[in-house]
């Protein structure tokens, strides 16, 4: 753990929105969008994993395509090293990319299936030009070594090799052109229990080797507590409760947090738990419910509830929660 | 053993693992090789390539060669497939005349394709206003009857050979166009396209490297059956005198040539008509089997 005081902001993100357009049956009807990011604002230090949990829908993995640019924002500003990239235009950003790379969930999606691994490496040194031609095969090499791939996968294709192989591959295409932060979008959930420890342990190595900052998104809780230094709960674009790792794992404070960690399964089967049960599905993010968002769901919510949307508070060190009565609940 | 040594090794451990997933071109092939009609549609094209390719050793006679003397002389030992009104060897003519049609076919397959696909990636990738102003264009062009589209171009251009190709290459673009423009919308979205934007890989590399190699299978298969649709078309605007002129050894124009002597000497009609019908019948089978085996969505 670092000392808190000497702790630098890398990526700032402020009041992002991402807003889709849904398609209208009718010409005259107003337009509607789906609210998947809603006004969000977070930070990442350097060095540090943070990590966005929420069930599927909450916008977590839209927030990271947001950060990307992948998909283009609606609003708000997303501040990299001090510098808003959303002003940046299309070439200025296209040289910013190698500083932010993505790992992504599905391995056999995310290699393109008519490269051999070394052409996959080499056009991402390439585009970037990170590394002077010559010098590229032993960079190569360097880079599947640090993800423990053998040399004479170079030469061949995705198809060859099992998922949690893949995965490496993509980390290994990553880390090429020397990132500061990696955005890992559900980069395990597709793996075998056991690959996946393979692969974490990977990364957390990876990230002390080469000082990586990490944007961890994943609906996993047990593998986000695994990784990360600091957690924060998404439910319907909106963010719920930000803390340090320790602090939300152990003393949750909004509802959907403490509901979300109830689900988590232990393994001892005399152990009596208390599991909060929540009502309903999660509302249409078309037109999300007013208020505080949890509101149709909340075993606690009141008049105030449904008309006041909560901002987020300061609840503890470093501790934000975005709950009227978060309080009552410590 | 210390946790890294162990992720190592049971990485070379597993690395013997492949996805069944994705060996793709090989099953599509062990498909295509037991489709008993797919190889026998083959066997046809390859044999009328090799017709086309050695035409000159194959023909018996000149099949320009006027010789008045010998018109329409049924099949014999010496003129197999008989002589027309003009005495002019027809096997001969047949022979020489499978290289203007494959030639045609080909040629009309690759202008269609080679526009069809730069619009259909262009409106699959960009989407939004330019694929609605594309597609928009595509949908006009298809709305015409085959024919009559090519019909149009042609008296706009002028009867001839190099029109004819242009004219049923044109209709052949908005099929291209649609076909590919799907494909693209499907490979657009996976992940590796993501992973190398974020590389910060321009569009033309993102489209030309990593879209259109692997929407490559579906316009293989469309510009095989293309091909028997544009000989057929081809070789009926010539028999309409739109497109290859008389002396030359078009299918098209013999077929046209021989209709007045249909009741006196048939065979100068039937087997320009059998050589046509064969070579489609010959792409149609194939390209089914092709679709079948690397494009089983296209499957009705």
């Amino acid at each position: 753990m670092q000392a808190a005081a000497e702790k630098k902001v890398l990526l700032k993100v402020d009041h992002l929105k991402q807003y889709f357009p849904v398609k209208t049956d009718s010409l005259f009807k107003p337009k509607a969008y789906v609210k998947a990011v809603d006004d969000i604002s977070f930070h990442l230090y350097e060095g540090e994993t943070l990590s966005i949990v929420g069930e599927s829908g909450c916008g977590k993995s839209t927030t990271g395509r947001a950060i990307l640019r992948l998909d283009e924002p609606t609003g708000g500003k997303v501040f990299f090293s001090g510098q808003n990239i959303l002003d940046l235009n299309k070439k200025e950003m296209r040289k910013l990319r190698g500083d932010l790379q993505v790992i992504f969930q599905d391995p056999f999606a995310s290699l393109n299936p008519r490269q051999t691994i070394k052409q996959i490496l080499n056009e991402a040194m390439a585009i970037q030009n990170v590394v002077e031609k010559p010098n590229r095969m032993s960079r190569m090499l360097e880079l599947l070594g640090y993800v423990g791939l053998p040399a004479e996968a170079l030469d061949r294709y995705p198809h060859e090799f099992s998922g949690g192989q893949r995965q490496r591959i993509g980390i290994a295409r990553a880390l090429a052109v020397n990132p500061k932060l990696i955005i890992c979008d559900e980069a395990v959930s597709a793996l075998d229990v056991s690959i996946q420890a393979q692969i974490l342990n990977l990364l957390k190595k990876l990230q002390h080797q080469f000082q990586l900052t990490f944007l961890f998104i994943s609906h996993d809780l047990s593998v986000v507590r695994h990784i990360s230094d600091r957690v924060m709960v998404m439910y319907l674009g909106k963010v719920v409760e930000i803390a340090d790792k320790k602090a939300l794992f152990d003393s949750p404070l909004h509802p959907y947090t403490q509901a979300l960690l109830s689900s988590i399964p232990v393994p001892n089967p005399t152990l009596k738990r208390e599991r909060i049960m929540l009502k309903g599905d999660v509302p249409s993010p078309i037109n999300p419910p007013s208020g505080c968002r949890f509101h149709t769901r909340c075993p606690f919510a009141t008049e105030k509830c449904k008309a006041e949307e909560p901002a987020l508070r300061e609840m503890g060190e470093k501790h934000f929660v975005s709950c009227h009565y978060a309080e009552k609940f410590r | 053993m210390s946790l890294e040594a162990k992720t190592e090794q049971s990485a070379i451990i597993t690395q013997t693992i492949s996805h069944p997933k994705e060996s793709k071109f090989k099953d599509g092939l062990s498909i295509l090789l037991m489709n008993k009609a797919a190889m026998v549609g083959a066997i046809i094209i390859l044999f009328y390539i090799l017709i086309a390719i050695f035409a000159p050793l194959l023909a018996p006679y000149d099949p320009y060669d006027i010789k008045l003397e010998n018109k329409l002389l049924p099949p014999s030992a010496d003129h197999l497939m008989g002589t027309d009104d003009k005495g002019r060897d027809i096997l001969s003519r047949i022979l020489y005349g499978s290289r203007l049609s494959m030639g045609i076919g080909i040629t009309a397959v690759i202008f269609g394709a080679f526009f069809g696909i730069i619009f259909g990636l262009i409106a699959g990738y960009y989407g939004k206003w330019i694929d609605s102003t594309i597609m928009r264009i595509m949908d006009i062009l298809l709305a015409f009857p085959g024919i009559l589209l090519a019909l149009a171009i042609i008296s706009a251009l002028g009867p001839g050979l190099m029109n004819v190709t242009i004219a049923v290459g044109v209709y052949s673009i908005p099929l291209f166009a649609r076909i590919v423009r799907g494909s693209t919308l499907e490979v657009k979205r996976l992940e590796y396209i993501d992973a190398i934007r974020s590389l910060g890989a321009n569009d033309g590399t993102i489209i030309f490297k990593h879209i259109l190699p692997n929407i490559l299978s579906p316009i293989i298969v469309q510009g095989t059956l293309r091909l028997a649709t544009v000989i057929l078309s081809a070789a009926g605007l010539s028999f309409l005198g739109l497109g290859a002129q008389p002396p030359s050894p078009e299918w098209g124009t013999m077929l046209s040539n021989g209709r007045d002597f249909l009741f006196s000497a048939p065979y100068i009609a039937i087997f320009p008509g059998l050589a046509i019908s064969i070579l489609v019948l010959g792409f149609n089978i194939f390209g089914d089997g092709l679709r079948d085996a690397f494009d089983p969505r296209m499957k009705k």
